[in-house]
């Protein structure tokens, strides 16, 4: 029986500087930052405070998950903003909408009605974006125009 | 590449204001005109200003088969300034006239796709030739 996501990979450029964006800027907690073997892979995980069981893998490209061309690839895709990386849930998006802004956080949209919430979009410092969105009470809105 | 990123997301964003200078964009960008034009090119297969009036041409099909909107009204809502310069972009684009897409296609709905994709993908990135219907805005 599946349980539900624990953990979801986010492909960054820069294993501490996405550390600072993801704490300092977002406001997630640091779930683990390790280091595995001598010289090995660091395993760093975020996740919001709210939701203990849910982890964000910040990983750059690379062995050995994946060969130096690979990584390359997956590299240049995210730095051109090819990427989204999820959806964020919040339960005051005006206000956190704000906040984010005001820390330099780099919105393509601003806070926009949908038939299934509010919606903004962000990317964080390496290019992947993200829907943060507050969810509407109720489900769908099938009245609500989509575009 | 970083810079070149955000000189899209401009784009993206601010794409509907006629005034959207791409001279300003490429000094955002930090790179002189000719190396910016190359560059934006070569990481997203148009040029700033293709990317740009593609964004516009898309945005125009939106509006043409879900809005209730005159095509000079579309034409100014997308930014450009000039109706037959619209029609011309419009139709080496599509294949067809403003009024001529709209006859094609109405009385059918934007399909339902959220908003965040939409935005993004319609037309984020070069496509090879496929029909846009299907798309909301």
């Amino acid at each position: 029986m599946i349980k539900g996501l624990a953990i979801t990979t986010v492909w960054v450029l820069d294993q501490d500087r996405a550390k600072e964006f993801y704490t300092q800027k977002l406001g997630l907690e640091v779930r683990t930052d390790m280091t595995m073997g001598d010289g090995g892979m660091r395993w760093l995980t975020v996740g919001a405070p709210d939701q203990p069981d849910v982890e964000l893998t910040l990983m750059v490209p690379g062995p050995p998950a994946m060969d130096p061309e690979s990584a390359e690839m997956m590299k240049k895709l995210v730095a051109k903003g090819a990427l989204g990386a999820g959806v964020l849930a919040t339960d005051d998006i005006h206000g956190d909408y704000k906040r984010l802004k005001d820390r330099g956080v780099e919105f393509l949209q601003e806070p926009q009605e949908r038939p299934y919430g509010t919606e903004a979009l962000f990317r964080d410092d390496s290019g992947n974006w993200f829907s943060f969105t507050q969810r509407r009470e109720g489900g769908l809105d099938f009245e609500k125009e989509w575009s | 590449m970083r810079q070149l990123r955000l000189a899209k997301d401009l784009m993206d964003r601010d794409w509907a204001d006629p005034a959207l200078d791409l001279e300003a964009v490429a000094d955002r960008a930090g790179y002189s005109r000719y190396h910016f034009l190359r560059a934006f090119k070569e990481a997203y297969g148009e040029t700033p200003r293709q990317y740009l009036t593609h964004r516009r041409i898309e945005r125009a099909e939106d509006l043409l088969r879900t809005a209730d909107l005159s095509v000079t009204e579309i034409c100014h809502l997308v930014g450009f300034s000039s109706v037959g310069t619209f029609s011309a972009r419009f139709k080496a684009r599509t294949g067809l006239t403003p009024s001529e897409y709209r006859a094609k296609h109405v009385g059918r709905g934007a399909a339902l796709i959220p908003g965040c994709y939409a935005m993004l993908w319609a037309g984020g990135f070069r496509r090879s030739e496929q029909s846009n219907s299907g798309e909301a805005g």
